[in-house]
């Protein structure tokens, strides 16, 4: 299952590169920021100008799209992109 | 007289129309539940059972971004406690906790078919109050969770009984043990979403549910609730009175002066 999942559509495997970049995607479309401003090492709390409560809603369109679950605690003092990214990924 | 026409209060606001009666929490930030809550909670149940003839359902739901609700208010528990000599503050809690128990209790065994239309967060109290409904449909954003064990607490408004007696124990276990947020999918899996639907949806199917449910015979309805959906009154007093135990602690008192003076970005996770 893990392996299935840790494959995109095409069934070709997903890279850190490219899960960090469909996190910018989704963040960029979901909180309307533009995608040109999001870089993977920023603080996507002061990127994105969410709080807490914005954060977990980032979290679930994660598990939704990722179809992952990623328990909270493994976002404690996570903030930037890249990071995010790496946690994902281990759950692919 | 149909007392249940229309009611806005500051915490909530309800009404009865074509026989389902519609519950709104709707208070800033996150629909918290203190006392403003409370006393309108207790309004709320007071007049359903004079209306409960006149109905056939109950949706209770939320129009705040944030969600369904967030639980119990707990800067109002912290500011209160600090106000009070510790013996009165257990005191107070105690008197606050029989008061919900009274609340959660009546809207779990009323006769109508009840649905919570869930969205966003749905945590500790919020999760509670859900869990008294006969139905939770979810929309995908929704999140399911008890954070209490990190404020040195358990769940104080009936949320384990009802747990234990609507889940398997070890998805009870996981949600208590780890306080961690599960999402919606999850939860369906689980067995607790009744009807997952897309972002924004619940409100709407909620109330499709609600007319269906119209065409059936009432007494059957209510005959077929009692027998499927047992009150667990007995672990519903355990848990007041091991509630009020952890409550005098040290430990919790540090929690809750975390949580409402922190700064940090995700002050729910301690």
């Amino acid at each position: 299952m893990r392996f299935l999942n840790a494959r995109l559509k095409h069934g070709a495997m997903r890279t850190a590169d490219q899960t960090v970049n469909e996190i910018l995607d989704l963040a960029s479309a979901h909180f309307k920021v533009p995608r040109e401003k999001l870089t993977p090492d920023e603080d996507f709390f002061k990127t994105l100008g969410i709080d807490s409560l914005q954060a977990l809603d980032l979290l679930t369109k994660l598990e939704n799209h990722f179809q992952i679950e990623l328990p909270d605690y493994e976002l404690q003092g996570v903030s930037d992109f890249r990071t995010l990214a790496s946690r994902i990924q281990a759950r692919l | 007289m149909n007392l249940m026409h229309h009611f806005t209060g500051k915490a909530l606001s309800w009404g009865l129309k074509d026989g389902v009666i519609e519950l709104v929490l709707n208070r800033e930030p996150c629909n918290e539940i203190g006392s403003l809550a409370l006393d309108e909670l207790e309004n709320f149940v007071a007049e359903l059972s004079l209306n409960e003839g006149q109905a056939h359902a109950l949706i209770m739901h939320s129009p705040r971004a944030c969600g369904f609700c967030a639980g119990a208010d707990l800067r109002e528990l912290y500011a209160r406690s600090k106000e009070m000599a510790p013996g009165e503050a257990a005191r107070e809690v105690r008197g606050f906790l029989e008061r919900i128990h009274r609340v959660m209790n009546a809207i779990d065994s009323s006769p109508l078919t009840t649905i919570a239309a869930v969205h966003g967060v749905v945590f500790g109290g919020g999760f509670e109050l859900a869990l008294t409904c006969d139905l939770i449909i979810s929309d995908k954003t929704a999140r399911f969770c008890f954070p209490e064990l990190r404020l040195g607490l358990i769940p104080g408004f009936g949320g384990i009984p009802r747990l234990k007696r609507d889940l398997g124990n070890a998805v009870v276990r996981d949600l208590l043990l780890t306080g961690r947020s599960m999402n919606a999918t999850k939860m369906q899996q689980a067995g607790l979403v009744s009807q997952l639907v897309a972002d924004g949806e619940a409100l709407r199917v909620a109330r499709g549910t609600a007319a269906q449910l119209a065409k059936f015979d009432r007494h059957t309805a209510e005959e077929a609730k009692k027998f499927i959906k047992p009150i667990p009154y007995e672990e519903l007093r355990q848990e007041i009175d091991m509630f009020c135990d952890l409550f005098t602690r040290p430990t919790v008192e540090a929690g809750l002066r975390k949580f409402v003076e922190s700064r940090e970005a995700q002050p729910y996770l301690p």
